[in-house]
């Protein structure tokens, strides 16, 4: 049997490296997919305590997870399109408009 | 015995996931990203929730990541030009992030070993399977449900609204 | 009821003056004057019925009062607008209302050719309303607003001609010269409320005797305050200086305001608190002879100016110290009663000055008018009637009434009161007779071009009005067989005081604060009436008017350079005529002081100080901003980043 604490640490370990990638890289797709890891990383933390405690509770949320993961990547990548269209680049560097 | 499996597969996970995060080209890291979910289904299919495993490859691995390819292909990106790494005047800020993190995760794995979980129970037949989730899903989780069409309606709506040219 | 008409009696000038002053230019002049008059007019007619219906009033009502509606409830202070309408204010309301009434007759003709006719009028109107309240509140605040509006329609009515500098600066002296006097009313109102917990006048006066010692200090300090407001707005010593500078204003202003009704304004409040002066003798002592010292000294400085109206105005403060006098030994009836007559003639006197002004074109200096009774004959016979009325010759009023308060003074107060009172009337008699021969008499030195003419009929019609009025006046006041004159009876109720049970309070008072009462029984005897002395004084103040009179006749139309002779190189003379150098002391003292630190409050205080201080807010604000901004970079990573910096933080911090 895999122990909770395995699972814990490896969405932890994930979700870190989804950070990361969210704060390092300056393309605004790739930032995107490492907030998509950083979701499937409480998937699997969700998942694990739903084993432990013979739940189905956690599943559902998985599901409700998915689901605004889905609207969400419709959505974001919509807004880097039209991003896009005004300023031919993907450098979030570039876009500092707002600058104070 | 399972956690034979368990290990490799979760390295394979925390590589890929490293590889979506440092690569140069965004197809690599698509492609490297594809593969990281994959490799949860495995793990979640390995905790007997078939449905859920399902659902990832459909829905993540099949739906969202196509998008993102799709996007990134109208797009035409090239590999990024410089370094991947932070902009020039902040190299101490990713250092201190960097840091930050691993201190993070670090604390996160102290407390948890520390903590006293009780032993895994042996799950029914039925844990993870189609007819138990869609009997929640249906009967105390309705509303959700239903919410969360109403959000996918308005996702629609707003990507349509949003990519489209502007009428001139 | 008739009674129940009081309130609309100060309406009218107030509708008057509303509609005069937002519609005055549209109407025409014609509708303004008529507007005006006729308001003030309707006021005499309900005062008229106001009176009959007090003499019809029920056997048990004293006073009657009439509250339009509750105007303060703040904790134990209660004050209402509420009017009071006794035989005091009786007296007031109607010679307040019939001499404004031909005064603002009078200036239809006068101010006749003024672009801001309507301008005129409505401040003449809004200054009847402010009188009238004056004289008919029910209570200590009523009557200060009343106050205060007379000093600011005064303020208004001086500084008429604001085009001219000097009009300008004398409504402002007016008005801060008033100030003072009203400060120090205000702090006795106050005082009064502290000690009696109420300021209506009847429940003052009532509890007046129960509630404070005989001579205590309490009651000396609060109507010394009270006397001081009343030097400021009747132009006594020290607060008169206003009063000469005031003659820039209109001559209907110095006749309605400076002669017939603000200036006694002062008088009347002291009257009105005649319960509370008779319980402090010291004060009333005080008043008699800052009145008597009054007389006298405006009586000398009047007997050296040339401008016309100053001798006037001189001559107003003047009798006007003469009713402090009265009122100071006690003869109040005797004050009122010289009141009212000297309302009559001096009203009549500036009015005939005005006309005078106004026939000669515009001059106001004796020195260049002459041999005028030809030219204006109606002006000169009632100019001369009022002159006569003022020198004391009797069957005129004021013989009346100045001889009933020198009587007084002789019998109720001391010797050195009479004889200061007597040679003011000297005085008195001597420069209103030069007034009328330098003006009337002679040859004429007047202008060569300037056309003289009598005054239209609706200038001289009041002037004679007035000349009756100061004439018959003195019937009021004839001693009758037996017991006093009518209007000693008529304002009997109102000024009644039973010193013998006053004291007999004191004594109690002063028994539970544990101290022992002085002697009093000095003052409860009764001082006989001796008929033979007063027909003497009565021979004796004729004969004094006649002498003054006569030396007036000598140097001005028998010997023309006597005057010259007399006062030529004398440093004496040219003090008297530079006004005894009162206001450059005033200057020197306290008006240029005062401009200073304000001076200096402005530049030091204000401008680098409270102004350095908001502006340097501003710029601590603006420095802190500066350095804030940094993290406004528009990097959208480095918002993320500190985002999750504060998320792990959070993190450590909780576990």
């Amino acid at each position: 049997m895999v122990p909770l604490t395995h699972y814990l640490i490896f969405s932890a370990v994930l979700f870190a490296i989804g950070v990361l990638g969210v704060l390092i890289r300056r393309n605004v797709i790739v930032v995107f997919m490492s907030i998509e890891i950083m979701l499937n990383a409480v998937n699997i933390s969700l998942l694990g305590f739903d084993r432990y405690l013979d739940q189905s509770t956690g599943q559902i949320f998985i599901f409700m997870v998915m689901c605004v993961a889905a609207a969400e990547v419709s959505i974001g990548l919509a807004i880097i399109i039209s991003l896009f269209r005004n300023k031919p680049t993907v450098n979030l560097d570039e876009f500092n408009i707002l600058k104070g | 015995m399972e956690l034979l499996i368990f290990y490799p597969i979760a390295l394979l996970c925390v590589a890929l996931a490293l590889a979506v995060v440092l690569t140069r080209n965004p197809i690599n890291s698509a492609m490297c990203l594809i593969g990281m979910m994959l490799g949860l289904a495995i793990v979640f299919a390995f905790t007997q929730a078939h449905f859920i495993a399902i659902l990832q490859i459909i829905i993540y691995a099949g739906a969202i990541m196509v998008l993102f390819m799709f996007v990134i292909m109208l797009l035409n990106l090239k590999e990024d030009s410089r370094s991947w790494m932070a902009r020039d005047k902040n190299k101490l800020l990713t250092g201190l992030t960097a840091v930050l993190l691993v201190g993070a995760v670090y604390k996160f794995i102290d407390v948890i070993t520390q903590t006293d979980f009780k032993a895994p129970q042996a799950v029914p037949d039925s844990f993870g399977t189609v007819a138990l989730i869609g009997e929640f899903l249906f009967t105390d989780f309705v509303l959700p449900f239903e919410v969360a069409s109403v959000l996918l309606l308005a996702a629609m709506v707003g990507a349509v609204v949003l990519a489209k040219n502007k009428l001139d | 009821m008739l009674l129940k008409l009081t309130c609309l009696i100060p309406l009218y000038p107030l509708i008057g003056s509303i509609i005069n002053g937002f519609f005055g230019l549209k109407i025409g002049k014609r509708m303004v004057g008529l507007i005006a008059c006729g308001s003030v007019a309707l006021s005499f007619l309900t005062t008229l019925l106001v009176f009959i219906g007090f003499l019809l009033r029920p056997e048990d009502m004293a006073t009657f009062e009439q509250v339009a509606f509750s105007w303060m409830v703040v904790g134990d202070f209660n004050v209402d607008f509420g009017f009071q309408v006794d035989q005091l204010s009786l007296v007031m309301m109607t010679f307040v209302t019939g001499v404004g009434f031909l005064i603002h007759v009078y200036s239809i003709g006068y101010m006749h050719e003024e672009y801001s006719f309507y301008r005129f009028f409505s401040y003449l109107n809004l200054f009847m309303f402010a009188m009238l309240l004056l004289v008919m509140g029910n209570n200590f605040l009523l009557m200060f607003i009343g106050w205060e509006g007379v000093g600011c329609c005064s303020y208004f009515l001086i500084g008429y001609y604001f085009e001219k500098k000097s009009a300008c600066d004398a409504g402002t002296k007016a008005f801060v010269v008033n100030r003072v006097g009203d400060f120090a009313f205000l702090l006795a109102i106050m005082f009064i409320f502290n000690i009696f917990g109420t300021i209506d006048f009847t429940d003052v006066m009532h509890a007046a005797p129960e509630t404070v010692v005989y001579g205590g200090e309490t009651i000396t300090i609060i109507t010394l305050l009270l006397f001081v407001g009343a030097t400021g707005k009747s132009a006594q010593i020290p607060l008169y200086t206003w009063l000469p500078d005031a003659m820039e204003g209109p001559t209907p202003v110095s006749a309605l305001i400076h002669a017939a009704t603000m200036v006694t304004a002062g008088v009347f409040m002291v009257v009105r608190c005649s319960v509370l002066f008779n319980l402090a003798p010291m004060t009333m002592m005080v008043v008699a002879f800052v009145g008597a010292g009054t007389a006298i000294f405006a009586a000398t400085i009047g007997m050296t100016q040339f401008d016309i109206k100053r001798v006037l105005a001189y001559s107003t403060c003047s009798q006007i110290g003469y009713m402090f006098l009265a009122f100071g030994i006690g003869a109040y009836t005797a004050a009122i009663f010289h009141m009212v007559t000297h309302a009559f003639f001096k009203a009549c006197l500036f009015l005939g000055s005005g006309s005078v002004i106004h026939g000669v074109g515009g001059e106001q200096d004796m020195r260049k008018m002459g041999g005028l009774k030809t030219e204006m004959p109606i002006t000169y016979a009632t100019f001369l009637v009022a002159t006569l009325a003022i020198a004391g010759i009797p069957p005129l009023s004021g013989f009346f009434s100045k001889d009933e308060i020198l009587y007084h003074s002789l019998i109720d107060g001391n010797v050195i009161l009479w004889g200061m009172g007597i040679s003011a009337a000297l005085l008195t008699a001597f420069y209103m007779f030069r007034l009328v021969f330098m003006t009337f008499h002679g040859e004429s030195r007047v202008d060569p071009e300037v056309h003289i003419h009598e005054s239209p009929t609706v200038m001289t019609m009041p002037l004679v009005i007035l000349a009756a009025l100061a004439v018959g006046g003195g019937l009021l006041g004839i001693p009758l067989i037996h017991g006093w004159n009518i209007l000693h009876n008529w304002l009997a109720p109102v000024l009644h005081f039973d010193l013998a049970s006053a004291l007999s309070h004191s004594e109690h008072l002063l028994h539970e604060a544990g101290e022992h009462a002085p002697s009093w029984s000095h003052l409860l005897v009764k001082k006989e009436h001796s008929t033979l002395l007063e027909i003497s004084l009565m021979i004796f103040s004729v004969v004094v008017g006649i002498t003054g009179i006569a030396f007036a006749y000598v140097c001005y139309i028998k010997k023309p350079d006597l005057p010259e002779k007399l006062t030529k190189g004398q440093w004496g003379y040219d003090i008297v005529k530079n006004k005894y150098l009162v206001d450059e002391l005033y200057d020197e003292t306290i008006v240029n002081p005062t401009v200073e630190v304000s001076e200096l409050l402005w530049e030091k205080a204000d401008a680098e100080g409270i102004d350095g201080t908001v502006n340097g807010v501003a710029r601590v604000i603006g420095w802190f901003s500066k350095r804030a901004r940094v993290f406004q970079s528009g990097f959208v990573r480095n918002y993320a980043l500190f985002i999750a910096i504060g998320f792990v933080g959070l993190l450590l911090i909780s576990f």
